[in-house]
Order: C-alpha cells, then structure tokens, then sequence
C-alpha cells in the first residue's frame, strides 16, 4: 500500500505520522508543499502542525498551496485522505468537509489522552476495529468543532460524523467535551466517506511506550481495508 | 552624536569602564562603537562578576565532549549519538512582557542547540512567580505558561518536564529558565569558531527590525518603577520562522559547507560577530547596508543593537553561496552575504559605503573587564529546638491535606496540558515524573532529563543548598532508571554589587562544584542572570539545575505510579526527620528559620547507585524519590499517580510522627517491589550498607496509617488537584 504525507512549511507532526505509517507496513513518501503533483498513492496524509505558521486562521494558507489541487483532484475521484489535526483543519479550509475549527473553549492549547466513540464503520477507516471506544490523543489549540444547523443536519442525515468524544464508557457528557465541539465532535467524513478530518493524533498512540496503543489499530485497520 | 561619559552611562557602563574604553582605544568611541561596547562588556554577554567563580565549576567527565564556553554543551551517549543541552533565562523580558519574554526564552534556546548542529528533542522549562496572593502573579503565570506553549507547541519540540514555584521573594522578579535537548550525531558537531580568511559571512533567517534594542543590557539592570518604559526592549518571537530556520539549517548542515555557526542571541548581530571572530583569533568586516531589514531607515546603531529573533550568522566554506542560498530560497528565509573574514583582528563595520566603526576584538571580549566582587559567607542556622507542644494539637490526616494543597506541591497539570508534550512520538515519560524521557529516535536507549531548584535551602545556607539541587537532580533521574550523565546549571541572584547576594553566588557555585565532583556529574553548559532585584529587593538565591540522563534500554524505565495490591512499599536511606526549612515548617508550623537539610554525599552516591542496580535487576516495579514534604507527600504522589492505596506500617522509629512523615532528610526515595522479590532486594540494599525501612502494603485506593490517616486516593487527588485549577478560574 502505498501513502503519501504532504509537508507544509510549518508541518510538525509529518514525522511521527511517516513512522506510524511505516511501522504499519505502508510503502509512504513524502511530498513537499511547492510540488504540483504527487506520485501515485492509496492514501494521502495532511499531517498535525502549523502550517506556514498558522497566522491567519488555521489551515487557510495551506487551503491554497500549489499542492493541495492535486489533493483535491485525488479525493474528488475517491482516494482515500486522511486530515490529522491541522490536516483537518485544512480539509475544512479546501471545504473538502463541511464546518470550521474555532479556538477551544477555555482558550488554552490541551494537550492530553481522550477516549472517542467510532460512531460509523461503514467505511475503510473505522470497519473492522473491534472497539467501540478508543484512547486516543490530542493537541490542539482549535479543535472546537463549528457548523451552522443546516450542515449540522446534513452530516448527521449522511452518517458523516466519525468519532466523538466520550468518556471510557462511552458516555457523551459536555464534561468529557475538551474543547466544546458541537456534538462533540472529534473528527467527521465527506458524504462519500473517502475523506476522514480529525483533531486527535492516532501517529501518537503506537505502542505501549507512548500515550497508550489504539492508534495502532486505526492503522492496522487502514491496511487491512485495502 | 559626540560621546561622552553621559551617554556612556546610558549604555549601561560605569564611568571607570568608560574610562578604560578610550584608554583601550587611545579616542573617544563613536556612538555606535559605545554601542558594541555596553553590548559586549554588559553582565550578560561578559560574565564579568561571575567568571572568576564560574571556573570553579567541574566541568570534565569521560562522557563530555563539549563543556561551558560554546552554544551549549554536549556529552556523549555511545554509538556515535550525542546529546546537545543547555539551559537559559529570560527573566527580565517576562516580567515586563510575560507572553513574549517566555516564548522568545524557549526560542533563543532552541536555537543554542540547532546551531551545533542537533535536532531538538526535548523542552523543558524552570518557572518561578510571586506569592499566589500577589496582583501580578495569575497574569504573569497565565503569560508565561501561554508563551512557553505558544513557541515549543508550534515548533513541535514536546515539553517533557518543569517546575513551577511560588515565593513572595519572586513578587517584583519572577524567573523563566527554558532548557533544550538535542540530538546529534558526534562526529557532525558544528561550532561557532570562525576559521579561515575572506570566508564568506552570511546572514540567515528574519529580518532585522528595532525590537529587543538594548535587550541585553536590560537583563544586566535592576528593576525600578519606570519598567513599563522598557517594554520596546523585549523581543517578539516568531516560531514559525524558527521552525523554517531550524529545517533550513540542519539540511544545510548535512553538507560540509559551514565553517562557523552563531546564533543572534543577546546583543544579535554585536556578539554574535564578535565571538565567532574572537575564537578564530581573526578579524571580521561587516556590511551593514545589506543587512536585510523589516523596517525603513534603520542605521547602523540600531542594527548592531536589535535583537529580532530567528536569525542566524554563519562563516561558509568559499564557493558555496549558492548551493547554501537555494536551501534558504527553498525555505523562504532571508540570505544574504554581508561581510567577510580578516585577519586584521579588528571588527570593522561600513554603512553606505563608509566605514562607521572599527575596534579590535581582543577589547571586547579579552580584555572586557573582570571583577573579583566583594562577598560574604552565610553562616549555618543553628537548628531549632522544636518543642513537643508545637506538635500536639496537630492532626496528621489535616497536615497531610494542607501540604498536598499548598501552592508549591499541588499537581501543576493545568500547566502542562498547554505545552505539547507526545510531539515527535518519543515522549516516555510525561511531565509530572521525576524526570521527562524521551527515547532516541530509532534506537533503544532513552534520554531523561529533570529541572530542579530550592531557593528555601539556597537562602538558608547557600553552600548547603548548592550541594542540595544537584543531589536532587541525580535523584530525579535515578528515579526514571536513568544513569545521571551531566547538568547545565542556570545561576538566577541578586545584585552581584552587594555582598551578601555575591556571596550567596559564590557559596551556591561552591557547593555545585562540590556535588558535582563526588558525583562525577560534570557541568557543560550554563547562564548567569544576576541583577534579579526590584526596588533593592533581590530574589532568593535561585540556581536551576537542569540535569540529563541515559538509559540504554528505553524498556527500563520506571515510573512512581503504584503497580500492584499487594506489593511492599520501602523507604530508602535514613529518615532523621529535618524540618527545618521544609514544606511542613512553612505551611504548619509557620517557621522559616533554621538550617537545611544536610547532604551527605557518600549516602546520597551510594543509595543511588544501589536503586540503579535494583532497577538493572528488574527487582522493582515503582521509584519515587524524596524531597519537598517528606515521605507523606512522596508516597500520596504514588497513590494518586498510580490510584492505588497503602497502609503504612506503624512506627518504629524513635523521631516523632510528623518528623517521620514530613521530614526532609536527603537521600531517600521510595520503591515499591513484588512480595517475592523481598530477600533478593534485601541482599543487595544490605551488601551495599543501605538503610531502609519497610513503608507498607500496597492496596486498591485507600492510604491508612494507624488511626491516623484513613483517606481513599480520590480524596487525596482532590486536594492535590484543585489548587491550581481554582486559583486560574477564579
């Protein structure tokens, strides 16, 4: 399988997400911002960071490099991308996923384990983990999740919402929202489900050193779906 | 402008070095030249009171290969890997502008490191406020802590540790200590000695613009009422900049093509010139019309003087501008040619076409002045009689509830959820451990690394406290399963014009030498900020120790969180029960007089080296060492850390309970091991003559002592939890 990882100046978490990808046994590359086309790939990844540092809104800039057409191009005819955190970000700049990422509620960057729950594994991302529930981990400053009512409605009449955040049970309190997302949402699909944005960093959760290991078997299940 | 001793004064000088300048040169400076003197002759980039005691430092040790005296030091940890270290202060900009003067602090350290050539790994960071009751206090920790964030998290060096603390001494002076940790290969090592003549010198990075003017000698100055006034002299910080000067650099370090390296820090573009040139014994000439600039009509002054952020100088291998200026293109980065190598000796500068300055570089580090400052030695605090009656209406459960929500020891996690610490996938051990660890990328071995200070102690008995710090950083890293390897020590004091605070400099420097000696845990690299004072009032004497250790299989770490019901629970090393100057003195008793607790080195090396061995034998399971609020406190971190419970043996020593418990003997740790492992964990504590004491059982979540204490862990979890959280929201 093959991947690819684009790297924005200001990109910050491409590394951790090529060794997750590699240690899952992806054949990945790395592709630079100023590049126009990207080689051939079953997934393309926009890694966690602060692209071109972040200064205007998040993931605006990156929104109009001289990479991201050839993204879009990738996704539109159904290529699997997945937006990690800034790439999230990103993803909602392009409008390839509906809504927008504000500033946390309580204004501060988190930086901590939470646990989701897989609302939908009808596609290639989620389909064959097992749990219900993952720890995962995140880092973020905007990652509070914002749509209008009317989009709200279509992403959950389309099953776009993919994980949210909850406790170890499972339970969807405003307690276990970190950063007040609506619905806590933690990340959402396109309507065709080719497209998967966010905010927690599965490239972190890989094995029993780091901060726990469910984002092995997001990766796993990524291979295994190919 | 005419020069004369007036404007000198301005600059920071004194009339005599004033005096000593146009003797050096045989005329009166120019005004820019005066510049490059208060810039190069200021406390900050001279060392000038501290030098002479700074060389006391003991800073060989078979694992170093680079110690004081260049960006940072660096120390060998086998297979070709090495690890670049430093820590620095940035005290007077966050005081005056807390989220800027924190982040421009984790900035100009970072930068240390990537100019010798490592990838940073690690951020850690020493941050001291004023009593919590204070108006300033929530601001500045709000700024700071937004700050630190603000540039590690965007640059995507995880914070692994740090330590905050809380002292009225701090009210009108707080501290900011960042320290970094780099990776490099040692045989790729770059250093800031210019070699060579007519060798290119480049300018990389941001442009140049009228901030942090003057920056460096603010830092050598004492605060008054005016400090709104200095406001301009703190620098803006720019992390994204930094993290494209960080890429930019290291790809073109890949090749051989630098012959020099320095990063624009205090005093830019002055001392940056000046330093390289000086450890090559050669000239330098600069043109400053090409100097890139952010704004117009900048002249030559200001350009000496700014201290904009996320540049770099750079003396290149002739013929390689081009290949080197396409790796800046390709980051987006300012390059610019803008002087060259002499051997003339002098540092010479032209500005449209006109030469502006000229001074020999021996005059400006040489022969920069050196004083032997007068000093006093601080006597011992005769012990305290500690009456019985002080003990008898206190309740342990309540002490132990006080201590766990007083300021200095309640859980700083509103802190560190802020600062990216999982960044670059290798964080092993997360703040709130002993020490942060990070594995080395793609091998087995770990680095650790821990922040310490006890200002209490340091105050109390300066050369006891000196001794102290550095026991305690080579326990913290014991502690993780981390063999200590060396420290970078951050000295933070006083007006160094008064005796006592030289003095309480002097014995500090003193008792780090001697730690550092018998625990061959050698100094490489370190910063001294004095004039720490506002209105005549100094700073508690603060150094920082930043200390760094290896495992070489990441697999040993260890962590405090209690593992499993049932185990045993020891104390290691012997528990006099000290009280003097401790946590339970100040939060229960309300005393501060009294000596430190003593430090006994052969106690200290040897229980440490013992606990190692245990660690090797995969004998234990927890390690927790022991300092501020005694055994009590120490253990309540197990439990909460680990949500399991323990009920503690009754007494069998002769010292009261409350010594017992809270004491602050040194020394000690806990450890937590499997039942069966008991005999085998005696044998070896008992061969190497190491005290201990059976502590207790570890059980599912409640922590029980006599009819004394019985509280579950979530309890205990909430005291020493919401202190800090409520303090911030309200």
């Amino acid at each position: 399988m093959k991947s690819t990882v684009i790297i924005f100046p200001g990109s910050n978490c491409d590394r951790d997400v090529d060794v997750a990808l590699k240690k899952f046994g992806f054949k990945n590359q790395m592709v630079w911002h100023n590049d126009c086309s990207i080689p051939k790939s079953d997934l393309i990844v926009l890694p966690g960071g602060f692209s071109y540092g972040d200064y205007l809104r998040c993931g605006s800039i990156a929104g109009k490099s001289k990479i991201i057409n050839s993204v879009i191009d990738f996704a539109n005819s159904g290529g699997l991308v997945l937006g990690i955190c800034n790439g999230f970000q990103i993803l909602t700049e392009t409008n390839l996923l509906p809504g927008i990422l504000q500033h946390n509620k309580y204004l501060n960057f988190i930086c901590k384990n939470v646990f989701v729950k897989i609302n939908n594994k009808e596609n290639k991302f989620f389909k064959n983990i097992k749990k219900n529930i993952l720890e995962f981990h995140i880092a973020h400053n905007e990652g509070n999740y914002f749509c209008s009512e009317n989009e709200l409605k279509s992403i959950e009449d389309n099953n776009q919402i993919a994980v949210t955040y909850c406790n170890h049970e499972g339970s969807e309190n405003e307690e276990y929202n970190p950063n007040g997302s609506v619905k806590n949402i933690a990340g959402i699909f396109n309507i065709k489900k080719n497209i998967l944005g966010m905010m927690p960093h599965p490239e972190r959760m890989i094995d029993s050193y780091l901060s726990g290991e469910d984002g092995s078997l997001f990766f796993e299940n990524l291979l295994e779906n190919f | 402008m005419e020069v004369n001793e007036i404007i000198a004064i301005e600059h920071g000088l004194k009339k005599d070095e004033f005096k000593k300048i146009c003797d050096l040169l045989k005329r009166v400076p120019n005004i820019i030249e005066l510049a490059i003197f208060s810039a190069m002759w200021n406390e900050h980039c001279s060392y000038k009171s501290s030098k002479k005691h700074l060389k006391k430092l003991n800073t060989k040790g078979k694992n170093v290969i680079q110690g004081p005296g260049e960006n940072a030091g660096v120390i060998d940890i086998g297979d070709n890997d090495a690890i670049v270290f430093k820590i620095e202060s940035h005290n007077h900009p966050s005081f005056i502008e807390p989220y800027q003067g924190a982040a421009t602090g984790v900035g100009g350290i970072l930068r240390d490191i990537f100019t010798m050539g490592a990838r940073p790994i690690a951020n850690l960071n020493s941050i001291h406020f004023g009593s919590p009751q204070h108006k300033k206090t929530k601001n500045l920790l709000r700024g700071v802590v937004k700050g630190i964030g603000g540039y590690g998290n965007c640059i995507g060096v995880p914070t692994i540790a740090g330590q905050t603390t809380f002292d009225e001494s701090y009210n009108g002076n707080i501290l900011v200590n960042a320290m970094t940790l780099g990776l490099v290969n040692k045989n790729k090592i770059f250093y800031s000695k210019a070699a060579g003549l007519d060798k290119p010198v480049i300018y990389v990075g941001s442009k140049t613009g009228r901030d942090g003017i003057h920056g460096a000698s603010m830092a050598s100055a004492i605060f008054d009422d005016r400090i709104e006034e200095k406001k301009p002299t703190v620098q803006v910080g720019d992390p994204f900049t930094e993290k494209l000067l960080l890429e930019a650099c290291l790809e073109l370090m890949a090749d051989k093509s630098i012959i020099a390296i320095q990063d624009m820090g205090a005093a830019g573009l002055t001392s940056s010139s000046v330093e390289m040139a000086s450890k090559g014994k050669l000239g330098i000439e600069l043109n400053l019309s090409k100097i890139p600039c952010r704004e117009e009509k900048m002249t030559p002054y200001e350009i000496m003087l700014s201290e904009s952020q996320e540049r770099m100088l750079i003396v290149l291998e002739s013929g390689k501008e081009k290949k080197a200026k396409k790796i800046f293109d390709k980051w987006n980065l300012d390059f610019a040619v803008i002087g060259k190598t002499t051997n003339t000796q002098k540092i010479e500068l032209f500005f449209e076409n006109k030469k502006v300055a000229e001074i020999p570089i021996n005059l400006l580090a040489e022969n920069a002045p050196i004083y032997d400052r007068k000093w006093k030695k601080t006597k011992l605090p005769q012990k305290l009689k500690l009456e019985k009656n002080l003990f008898k209406s206190l309740n342990l459960t309540d002490c132990l509830k006080k201590i766990l929500a007083s300021p200095n020891i309640s859980d700083k996690q509103w802190i560190w959820d802020q600062y990216d610490h999982t960044v670059m996938g290798d964080t092993i051990q997360k703040p709130g451990g002993d020490a942060g660890v990070v594995r080395v990328h793609g091998s087995k071995k770990a680095v650790a690394s821990t922040v310490d200070s006890s200002a209490s102690y340091c105050y109390a008995h300066p050369l006891t406290g000196g001794k102290q710090v550095v026991c305690e950083s080579w326990r913290n890293l014991i502690s993780v399963g981390a063999k200590p390897a060396a420290i970078t020590n951050c000295l933070n004091f006083g007006n160094p014009e008064n005796e006592k605070n030289m003095g309480e400099f002097v014995e500090c420097v003193e008792g780090i030498t001697e730690a550092s000696k018998f625990l061959n845990f050698p100094v490489v690299s370190g910063n001294v900020s004095f004039y720490n004072e506002t209105k005549g009032k100094g700073i508690k004497p603060t150094p920082v120790i930043g200390g760094v250790g290896v495992l070489s299989d990441y697999k040993q770490i260890l962590s405090m969180n209690l593992k499993n019901i049932g185990n045993l629970v020891l104390v290691i090393g012997k528990t006099e029960g000290h009280l003097e100057q401790s946590i339970f003195a100040k939060e229960i008793l309300s005393e501060k007089k009294g000596p430190p607790p003593e430090i006994n080195f052969f106690n200290e090396k040897n229980n440490g080296e013992t606990i190692l061995k245990l660690i090797e034998k995969n004998l234990i399971v927890s390690c927790h060492d022991i300092s501020l609020g005694g055994i009590l406190t120490s253990v309540s971190k197990m439990c909460i850390k680990g949500k399991k419970g323990i009920r503690i043996n009754p007494l069998k020593s002769l010292i009261n309970k409350f010594q017992y418990f809270f004491g602050e003997d040194q020394g000690r740790y806990i450890i937590e091991l499997n039942k069966k492992n008991f005999d085998s964990v005696k044998k070896i504590l008992d061969q190497n003559s190491v005290y201990f004491d059976n502590l207790g059982i570890v059980n599912d979540n409640k922590i029980i002592f006599n009819n004394d204490i019985n509280l579950t862990v979530d309890e205990l979890k909430n005291v020493n939890k919401t202190w800090l959280k409520r303090y911030m929201d309200h």
